[in-house]
């Protein structure tokens, strides 16, 4: 790393030295994990390349937007709309969540059997290690589960610039009311911290660039239905990590030109797994970066994974802002309309992620369904009998997993998964 | 004709079983502890056997297969495996071994159709009875031959070795019988198995197998339990190697 960004990262006020153990590891992490695979497509270079700047390159370009007066808002959650934030041109960026950091300190705020992204995102402020924190000028909070409805209330004494944004449990017209005045709320508060007014070219504009990214994804998804697959799972949840981050057009040309390429290799037969390898769709929560250790284990153990629903997957990226009206308020309500078929596990009722899962299942032809829950997060656990009931009467076989980010119980995850496999394997 | 003589080996965590079989005869079975160095221990239970192949279950099989090069399957499928060739028509397998348990479903055919797996901790396992068995004084063998003559059982409550180690302290110190403190452990840990068992499957026959289904107090319990005659092959705790070395053989699907 340049002495450049060793400046940039000291005057954000991170702390150097655990920064460098913390990037050491990651390091460490995406070679064991990534660099290990074989015959990945080229296009993945541009990927490589973004996680290896993520804490320089493209910190400091952020810093450079700033400087020439652009703003950094952080999320935690895809329900913070990225169309307002483009359209006063500021950026949005997820903030990781993905790794146990300064655990000890963390326990001195958070309860032991919170879950582990929250803990993480607590770690990373507390540890001083996250330069996209600390570059934030607003960092939006979001009322969804109780974690971490009830985490912000100690963050927001962390972080000198919370907002905090309400969100609706059901999916009723009062409900999508409550959706709609948060974002009209939202959009305001964009306003003041950029001083640019959101008027209906620049809405359309932010729809047409967030749009764009997710047709990307799209194009990308449905490649994922090639038997042999042409790109790994891990590949690919590696893509919609990145997405949360990166410079959106940039990302947009970028997964464009890979997918160029993986139609090319589709028309070969070429791929990553052999033919008739065993397909996993996995289920639940989100799989914030570094977190990639269950799809290490199901990659390593001969399967490949086919699609992701979870919100860095297809809960996340799915529908786009149908771009019509031409007045804010319309181009307001579908921005709404959009974001309100999120079927986040926070919702009660929820047949909606049921059905979703069953149709990807059969979509990318997967042999089988692992359901992924964060230890303690109840939403997802909550949902993942009821899933697994659905899945089961439609003969998908299911595995539910319950893991957080340690290593420790990575032995009977193992035996677990290769069972599974094996199973779904034989038929 | 001549068989090719495969081998199976099951590295656990508390012990390694060797079998080898040439078509469907068991000619070698060996069993030794795994202590703390799995690999000198599986070249020592393996000296002076002579086999065509191998292949390796347990939890140590991945080092196994670094070691020796040689291909591995999961304790659930060789465990399914190996069951099947005992009773064929075996639907549900209950396997406790040292440091976990499982509940395996089977379908028609043979092939796991569905499974669970206790988690991560030692509670409902071989390790468990071992430990308490220690705490009351006996020996692992006669443990559960001394609970099957309590008179008055009594309720164990804590299902976590820490606490259920010192709440067999608090009533041996209260002056209560043994017997009775041991049958009420066997419960406990029945309660456990069963609960998972009927999660998974509710077809019959049922089989138990691993090392705890030498204990003549868990059958009967099991039995109790579940309302049904248990089946319990002749050397459960081989069944793992029993079925890696028939896969090795590639008599049962692919391995
Ligand atoms: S799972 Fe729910 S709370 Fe989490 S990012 Fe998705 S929508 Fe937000
Ligand atoms: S993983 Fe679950 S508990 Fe954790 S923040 Fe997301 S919804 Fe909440």
């Amino acid at each position: 790393m340049s002495e450049e960004y060793r400046s940039m990262w000291k005057d954000l006020g991170l702390d150097l030295e655990a920064h460098d153990a913390l990037l050491a590891a990651l390091g460490q992490g995406y070679k064991d994990v990534f660099m290990t695979q074989e015959n990945r497509p080229k296009g993945m270079e541009y990927f490589d390349f973004v996680v290896s700047q993520v804490h320089g390159l493209r910190v400091k370009e952020l810093l450079d937007e700033k400087a020439a007066g652009r703003k950094v808002i952080g999320s935690f959650c895809v329900f913070v709309p990225e169309e307002i934030v483009r359209a006063a041109d500021a950026t949005l960026v997820g903030l990781c969540t993905g790794a146990d950091f300064a655990t000890e300190e963390v326990e001195k705020y958070l309860p032991r059997n919170t879950c582990a992204l929250i803990k993480s995102a607590f770690g990373f402020k507390l540890g001083k290690v996250c330069p996209y924190i600390e570059s934030a000028d607003m960092i939006v909070g979001e009322n969804t589960c109780d974690g971490k409805k009830k985490s912000y209330e100690t963050l927001g004494k962390l972080v000198p610039n919370l907002y905090v944004m309400d969100l609706p449990q059901v999916k009723t017209a009062g409900g999508r009311e409550l959706l709609r005045t948060e974002y009209l709320r939202f959009k305001t508060a964009v306003e003041d911290l950029t001083g640019v007014k959101i008027d209906a070219a620049r809405l359309k504009k932010g729809i047409e660039i967030v749009n764009n990214k997710r047709k990307a994804i799209h194009r990308l998804a449905k490649l994922r239905k090639a038997d042999p697959a042409a790109i790994s799972g891990l590949d690919a949840l590696l893509i919609n990590q990145v997405f949360f981050y990166d410079d959106p057009v940039r990302f947009t040309n970028s997964v464009n030109r890979i997918c160029d390429e993986l139609e090319a290799r589709i028309a070969k037969s070429e791929g990553v797994f052999p033919k008739g390898a065993p397909r996993v769709l996995l289920s639940g929560c989100p799989m914030a970066v570094p977190n990639w250790k269950l799809p290490w284990i199901i990659e390593t153990s001969g399967a490949v994974i086919v699609g992701e629903e979870s919100c860095v997957g297809e809960r996340g990226t799915r529908n786009l802002t149908e771009p019509k009206g031409e007045t804010v308020d319309d181009l307001m309500d579908a921005i709404v309309e959009r974001h309100f078929k999120v079927d986040c596990a926070i919702f009660t009722p929820n047949p909606d992620r049921i059905a979703h899962v069953k149709e990807m299942a059969g979509d990318y032809k997967a042999d089988g369904v692992i359901h992924y829950s964060l230890q303690f997060c109840q939403p997802y656990i909550m949902e993942s009998i009821p899933v697994e009931k659905e899945l089961e009467s439609a003969r998908i076989p299911t595995l539910r997993i319950e893991t957080d980010y340690g290593s420790e119980d990575a032995g009977q995850l193992k035996t677990r998964i290769q069972a599974f496999i094996e199973m779904i394997g034989s038929k | 004709m001549d068989y090719p003589r495969c081998a199976g080996i099951d590295i656990g965590s508390r012990s390694i079983e060797l079998v080898v079989v040439e078509g469907s005869r068991v000619t070698e079975s060996r069993q030794a502890d795994t202590g703390y160095d799995p690999i000198s221990q599986a070249k020592t239970i393996l000296e002076g056997v002579s086999y065509d192949r191998i292949m390796a279950t347990g939890y140590g099989r991945a080092l196994f297969e670094i070691a020796f090069e040689a291909p591995t399957v999961t304790e659930i499928k060789a465990y399914a495996v190996g069951v099947r060739s005992v009773f064929p028509d075996a639907k549900t397998i209950l396997d406790i071994g040292g440091q976990d348990s499982k509940a395996i479903a089977l379908t028609e055919d043979g092939r796991v159709g569905k499974f669970e797996m206790n988690d991560r901790c030692a509670a409902g396992t071989g390790k468990f009875l071992e430990i308490m068995a220690r705490s009351l004084g006996y020996g692992l063998s006669e443990f559960g031959r001394e609970a099957l003559k309590a008179a008055k059982p009594l309720q164990i409550n804590s299902m976590c070795t820490v606490f259920a180690e010192s709440e067999v302290t608090s009533l041996v110190a209260k002056g209560e019988n043994r017997r009775d403190i041991a049958m009420g452990l066997h419960r406990s840990v029945v309660r456990r198995a069963v609960s998972m068992l009927k999660r998974v499957s509710a077809a019959r026959p049922l089989v138990f197998a691993g090392g705890v289904a030498l204990n003549p107090c868990m059958i009967k319990l099991l039995e109790e339990a579940m309302d049904s005659p248990v089946n319990v092959p002749e050397q459960p705790q081989m069944m793992g190697a029993l079925g890696a070395a028939l896969l090795a053989c590639g008599a049962f699907g692919r391995p």
